[in-house]
C-alpha cells in the first residue's frame, strides 16, 4: 500500500502538484487520470523517487520515504518495477539481456538461473522465444511494452508503476497490455499505479481512480462511479467522445428509473 | 564568468557521483570490455592512417628545413626531429584532439540519447547509480587504451617517415635508423605518458557530462554533442599548455 499525504512539487516558481492526499491499495490497479499537463507524470516520478517532492509524505507500507537512508532507498527501489511511456529499453541489449539486467545488477544468481527467470517472465507476458535474442529496434511497439513489463516484474516487485503504458498502441494491443498489467497485479499482489488518459483503460481496469486537474486531486472513485460522476472536470474529461456522452445519458436514465422504482 | 564557474562546479559534482563503488561486478567487467572496443579498438584504423601520413609529412618538412639550412645539419637529425615531434606533441596532442571529435561525439550522443529516451531514468529507478554505471567504464577503457593508441600512433608516424624516405630517396635508410636511435630524455617520455592519461580522462568525462545533462529531444542531443567536442578540444589545448609548462620547464 502507498499512502500520499499533502504532496507538493514546484519547479522554480511553478507549482505542479498542489497538496495531493490519496491511498493506493495493494492487489489493485490504481489509475491516475487527467489531461496532459495535469501533473500525472510528476506525481508518478515523485513516488518512484526520480523527483524529490517539495513537501509532503509518501509512505510505502507505512514507512515515510523522506526519512530513508541511502541503503533503505536503494532497497525500496529494488522493490519497485517501472514501465516507462516509451518503454525505455536499453537499445544496446537484446530482449533477454534487458530483462536479465536487474538480476545481473542486484542478484547473486548463476547465469543459468538468470536466463531461466528472464525467459519465464518473457513467456508470462506472452512473448515467443524468437524475440528473445532480438534488439528493441527489431520488435514492434507492443512487444517493446511487454518487454518493459517483463523487465519491471522480473525481480517480483511489491510496487509496479506504469506511465501511459498503452500510449501509441492500437486499441487491441492497448487492451492486451491493460489486461496483462491487471493480471500481474492480482497474481503478484502488487500495488500497481498506472498513469493514463485512455478511457478504454479506465473502463477496463480502473479499480481505483483518481482524477488530477492542474495539480489538484479533483475526484476519486472507481470505474463504475466515473460514468455518472457529477464533477464538471471529470465530465469534460470522460465525455470528450460522443460514444461516452451517449453512454452517460443511458446510465443516468437507468439510475433515475431505479431510484423512481425505489 | 559566473556561469562558467557554475559549469565547472557541476562537472566536479558529476565526477563525484561517477567515482562510487560500481554495482554488479560481472556487468561492470562486461561494460569495460565493450567500451575498450567502442572507444579504443575501433579507433586503431583512423589513428594509424592519420599517423602514417602525418609522420611522412613531418619527415619531409624536417628534411626541407635541415637540407636547406645555412649551417650543415646531418641527415640523421631528420629522423630524430621527426621522432621528437611525434612523441612530444603530434601523437599525444593531435591524436587526442582527433579522438575528442570521434570518441567525444559518440559518448555525448549515446548518453544523451539514453537520457531523452528515459533509459537513464530506468537505471535510476532500478537503484543503479547511473553516472557510475555509464561513465566509469568509459574512463577506465579510455585511460587504459589511449596510451596504446598513442604508442601505435608514434610507431606508425615513424614508419611513415621511413617509407617516404625510401620512396623519395631524400635521406638514406641508415641515417634514418641512426636518428631514431639517438637518445631522448626520460622525462620526455614521462611527460608524454602523463599527457596521454590526462587527455584520456578529459575525453571520457567532458562529453559524458554533456550527454548526461541533455534536456529535450534529438535536436538537443545533437547540440550537446557539438558542445562536448568543442569544449573537450578547448580543455585539451589549455591542459596541454599547463602540463607542458609544469613538467618540461
Amino acid at each position: 500500500m502507498i499512502e500520499v499525504k499533502n504532496l507538493r512539487k514546484s519547479f522554480e516558481d511553478k507549482e505542479v502538484l498542489k497538496g495531493i492526499d490519496t491511498v493506493f491499495e495493494a492487489g489493485k490497479t490504481n489509475l491516475i487520470i487527467g489531461q496532459s499537463g495535469s501533473g500525472k507524470t510528476v506525481f508518478l516520478k515523485c513516488m518512484s523517487g526520480l523527483i524529490v517532492p517539495s513537501s509532503g509524505q509518501i509512505l510505502f507500507n507505512g514507512k515515510d520515504t523522506s526519512n530513508f537512508t541511502y541503503e533503505e532507498r536503494q532497497k525500496l527501489r529494488s522493490e519497485i518495477g517501472t514501465v516507462f511511456q516509451g518503454s525505455a529499453l536499453f537499445d544496446s541489449m537484446t530482449v533477454r539481456e534487458n530483462v536479465r539486467f536487474p538480476l545481473e545488477m542486484f542478484s547473486n544468481h548463476s547465469a543459468k538461473e538468470m536466463n531461466m527467470r528472464a525467459e519465464q517472465v518473457l513467456e508470462r507476458v506472452n512473448l515467443t522465444t524468437e524475440s528473445f535474442n532480438k534488439y528493441p529496434s527489431e520488435i514492434s511497439g507492443g512487444m517493446q511494452k511487454r518487454v518493459a513489463i517483463a523487465r519491471a516484474i522480473v525481480n517480483n516487485p511489491k510496487y509496479l508503476f506504469a506511465d501511459e503504458p498503452n500510449s501509441g498502441l492500437d486499441p487491441q494491443t492497448a487492451m492486451v497490455i491493460d489486461k496483462l498489467l491487471h493480471e500481474l497485479t492480482v497474481e503478484y499482489n502488487t500495488t500497481t499505479i498506472i498513469n493514463t488518459h485512455d478511457m478504454n483503460s479506465v473502463m477496463e481496469i480502473g479499480e481505483t481512480i483518481i482524477f488530477l486537474k492542474n495539480g489538484y486531486k479533483e475526484w476519486a472513485g472507481d470505474k463504475n462511479q466515473i460514468l455518472t460522476a457529477d464533477n464538471d472536470a471529470v465530465i469534460d474529461f470522460v465525455y470528450s467522445s460522443k460514444l461516452f456522452t451517449k453512454l452517460r445519458e443511458v446510465l443516468l436514465k437507468e439510475k433515475q428509473n431505479s431510484s423512481n422504482k425505489n | 564568468m559566473l556561469k562558467a564557474l557554475g559549469y565547472i562546479g557541476l562537472y566536479f559534482i558529476f565526477l563525484k557521483k561517477v567515482f562510487i563503488k560500481p554495482q554488479g561486478t560481472k556487468m561492470f567487467r562486461k561494460l569495460i570490455m565493450r567500451e575498450i572496443w567502442d572507444l579504443g579498438m575501433s579507433s586503431i584504423g583512423l589513428v594509424s592512417f592519420i599517423s602514417l601520413f602525418m609522420g611522412a609529412v613531418t619527415a619531409i618538412q624536417m628534411a626541407q628545413n635541415f637540407q636547406g639550412a645555412d649551417i650543415p645539419v646531418p641527415d640523421y637529425y631528420i629522423a630524430y626531429a621527426t621522432k621528437v615531434v611525434l612523441i612530444l606533441e603530434f601523437s599525444p596532442t593531435i591524436i587526442s584532439l582527433i579522438l575528442a571529435g570521434k570518441v567525444g561525439s559518440y559518448i555525448a550522443s549515446s548518453i544523451g540519447t539514453m537520457r531523452v529516451t528515459e533509459q537513464i531514468d530506468a537505471l535510476d529507478v532500478m537503484g543503479v547509480n547511473s553516472p557510475s554505471y555509464l561513465v566509469m567504464p568509459k574512463i577506465i577503457a579510455s585511460v587504459l587504451f589511449n596510451p596504446i593508441l598513442i604508442m601505435i600512433s608514434i610507431g606508425m608516424g615513424i614508419l611513415g617517415g621511413y617509407i617516404i624516405g625510401e620512396a623519395t630517396q631524400m635521406w638514406s635508410k641508415s641515417d634514418f635508423i641512426i636518428g631514431l636511435q639517438m637518445p631522448m630524455a626520460n622525462r620526455h617520455f614521462v611527460y608524454t605518458f602523463i599527457k596521454t592519461i590526462c587527455f584520456a580522462f578529459v575525453i571520457a568525462t567532458v562529453p559524458a557530462y554533456y550527454g548526461y545533462h541533455v534536456e529535450g529531444g534529438s535536436l538537443e542531443v545533437g547540440r550537446s554533442s557539438t558542445s562536448a567536442v568543442v569544449w573537450t578540444s578547448v580543455i585539451l589545448i589549455i591542459l596541454n599548455l599547463v602540463l607542458t609548462q609544469t613538467i618540461l620547464s
